[in-house]
């Protein structure tokens, strides 16, 4: 009886299966065949091991992209997290102007992100641009597509503006599933707002931290469009990350073995990274004794 | 010296939460707030702790007046009906919490912390974490938490409210004992009459955000003195049947007649309401001069060894709690018996006339 249970179980899961498997796992498969074989055509294969990977890991270029990635994503995570927090800790608990604020928010979510990309070439122009001529009206030299820097400073402005609004909307839910109760309790106490802060907003946001932390950290590694769009990478490789050197060397240069490799790599960095800040954030300020 | 409450009111908007509310706390009294949800009981506690202003009125703590005095510079400790604790620091930080703004020493701090927990029963549980604990463990350190502090005011919001049957009861019992060890003043609400009584001390019992009579909590239990007062501080509610005197006979709704002695016999003749406790109502004869009745069942709720019957009589729903287990067919009709001395009688604007007064068997 138990048996025959269990196997009706493993019938009804069956579809889910199947679609995953056609949708995540034949892929990924495929990648990994890709990577391991050298292919010239149809049926003209020559088996050669790890040698993709050995080559790929050599790569300067790929090395500086990793390293840029890495700055990219970090500065995402930093200015985006506190950034999030601090303005759903500033919007009103109730009334009106609760859906005002958050339909504005929501507004840079709802956009398709090639055209986010268009926008911020536009924004930034420097002969027409809002942002562009004004800061040249300023008297500061200001070009996307001859400096560096301000190339950084563009796309990285565009990101916050782009994904912070995710950030504020999680930790902003977050806030409001306090009960009253622990505001007043902190109170009679005499806590002041820091340690309301410290002692029951962040613990309580914890959970919604962790997945906005995880989501933009994957997101911005994963970051292909906006700044495709905006500088080509560009201007040089300043702006070159990982996902966008790729796919210069899956659909650029046609060496679809090293790409394979390198998709794997940057997949399993992903998943590395993911389990540590998650393993992290579920046991930062838990059990110490103050 | 204690807590005096002049004249308060609390509206919002136009809905009035108190009104005129003029209560006196004796410190070291023990204090009971009884009413329905939405009574008004948290608005008033609310506002005696300062997180909320009155609309109207003052709030005099031993001969100085607090009315605008912020909560956090006042001396009083608060226990909710939600289990409240900070969800990131240990039992131990939890319960030092309100100790750690009033600049006490180390030694000081840790005796203190100490004491609270053994007197919850916390000792072991220390070191951990308020999400690892029951419920019944979260709320014995939030009140731990109120403890520790020493406040001359100790407000309980229905703290029991939210416990399984057992634990409340283990901890009224312990409760009991912890408050009558201190002398600052102990404000408790509740919404059950068997709480209320179980605490004693004074009441306060309030309906629709008004008080409606106060005193010490058996007598206002023997006498309450109005109709109102007798269905808030019944439970299951207290039964009522319109009634009229004539000749010295009391006729309860259509043909209950009950011939009136010892403290009911000076009523005048006229109209009334007569209110009988559920258990003063009982399924078998126990006494001579009962009266009998006769009641149709529409449900029988049979708790362990008590019933609680549910009637009709004419129109009138009735229910009679009494020992044993009656399990009996709805719709059938059945013997009632009613003492001749159990009858809260009231006058047709509904203000007691008479009571059964305390000694009754109950």
């Amino acid at each position: 009886m138990e048996k025959w249970a269990s196997n009706k179980a493993w019938f009804l899961v069956l579809p889910v299966f199947v679609i995953v498997a056609f949708s995540a796992i034949l892929p990924l498969m495929t990648v990994v065949n890709y990577s391991v074989q050298d292919i010239f055509g149809p049926g003209q294969s020559v088996f050669v091991g790890t040698e993709f990977f050995k080559q790929v890991l050599a790569d300067s270029r790929l090395h500086e992209a990793l390293l840029r990635q890495f700055l990219f994503s970090a500065l995402v995570l930093l200015i985006e997290i506190p950034l999030g927090v601090l303005i759903a800790l500033a919007m009103p608990r109730k009334g009106v102007w609760v859906s005002a604020c958050l339909v504005t928010l929501a507004l840079p979510l709802l956009i398709p992100w090639n055209v986010i990309g268009t926008i911020w070439i536009i924004f930034t122009r420097p002969d027409i641009g809002l942002l562009g001529s004004t800061i040249n009206h300023l008297g500061l030299a200001f070009d996307h597509t001859a400096s560096p820097m301000d190339a950084w400073v563009t796309v990285m402005l565009m990101e916050v503006w782009h994904w912070t609004p995710l950030v504020v909307l999680l930790a902003y839910a977050g806030l409001r599933s306090i009960p009253e109760a622990y505001y007043q309790a902190a109170k009679i106490d005499g806590a002041s707002s820091w340690a309301i802060f410290r002692y029951i907003q962040l613990p309580k946001m914890r959970g919604v931290l962790t997945i906005a932390v995880l989501l933009r950290f994957m997101d911005s590694f994963l970051i292909y469009a906006e700044p495709f769009v905006l500088t080509g990478g560009g201007p040089g490789n300043a702006t070159t990350f990982l996902s966008i050197y790729l796919v210069k060397i899956a659909l650029g240069q046609f060496d679809l073995g090293p790409a394979a490799a390198f998709s794997i790599i940057y997949f399993l960095i992903i998943l590395l990274f993911s389990f540590i800040f998650y393993q992290a954030l579920q046991n930062v300020g838990k059990g110490g004794r103050s | 010296m204690g807590l005096t409450l002049q004249n308060l009111d609390k509206t919002v908007g136009r809905q009035i939460h108190l009104k005129d509310i003029q209560l006196e706390f004796e410190t070291g009294s023990r204090n009971i707030i009884l009413g329905r949800t939405l009574s008004g009981k948290t608005s008033l506690l609310r506002i005696i702790a300062g997180l909320d202003h009155p609309s109207r009125g003052r709030i005099i703590m031993d001969g100085k007046d607090v009315t605008g005095v912020s909560v956090r510079k006042r001396n009083i400790a608060m226990v909710y009906q939600q289990f409240i604790n900070y969800p990131s620091l240990t039992i131990y930080d939890n319960i030092a919490s309100p100790l750690k703004m009033s600049g006490l020493s180390r030694n000081e701090i840790d005796g203190r912390v100490r004491a609270a927990a053994e007197m919850l029963h916390l000792e072991k549980l220390l070191g951990r974490l308020p999400a690892e604990l029951s419920g019944g463990q979260q709320q014995r350190t939030a009140i731990a938490r109120a403890l520790v502090k020493d406040a001359a005011l100790l407000l309980l919001d229905e703290p029991l409210v939210n416990l399984d049957y057992k634990l409340r009861e283990e901890l009224r019992v312990e409760l009991q004992e912890i408050f009558n060890k201190r002398d600052s003043i102990v404000i408790y609400t509740t919404t059950e009459p068997t709480e209320a009584l179980m605490f004693g001390g004074n009441i306060v019992v309030l309906d629709e955000g008004r008080v409606l009579q106060t005193g010490p909590t058996p007598q206002v239990y023997h006498h309450p003195a109005t109709l109102k007062v007798a269905e808030v501080f019944s439970d299951p509610p207290i039964n009522y049947l319109k009634a009229g005197i004539d000749k010295g006979v009391l006729q309860l709704g259509d043909n209950i007649r009950v011939p009136l002695n010892g403290r009911y016999s000076s009523l005048s003749p006229g109209k009334y309401v007569v209110g009988i406790r559920s258990n003063h109502l009982c399924l078998s004869r126990r006494h001579e001069k009962d009266t009998e009745f006769k009641a149709r069942v529409e449900l029988s709720e049979i708790n362990g060894s008590e019933t609680f019957t549910h009637l009709k009589y004419g129109e009138t729903a009735l229910v009679v709690q009494d020992e044993g287990v009656f399990p009996h067919k709805i719709g059938t009709e059945i013997s009632v018996y009613v003492s001749p001395d159990a009858f809260f009688i009231y006058d047709e604007a509904g203000v007691l006339k008479a009571s059964p007064g305390a000694g009754q068997r109950s």
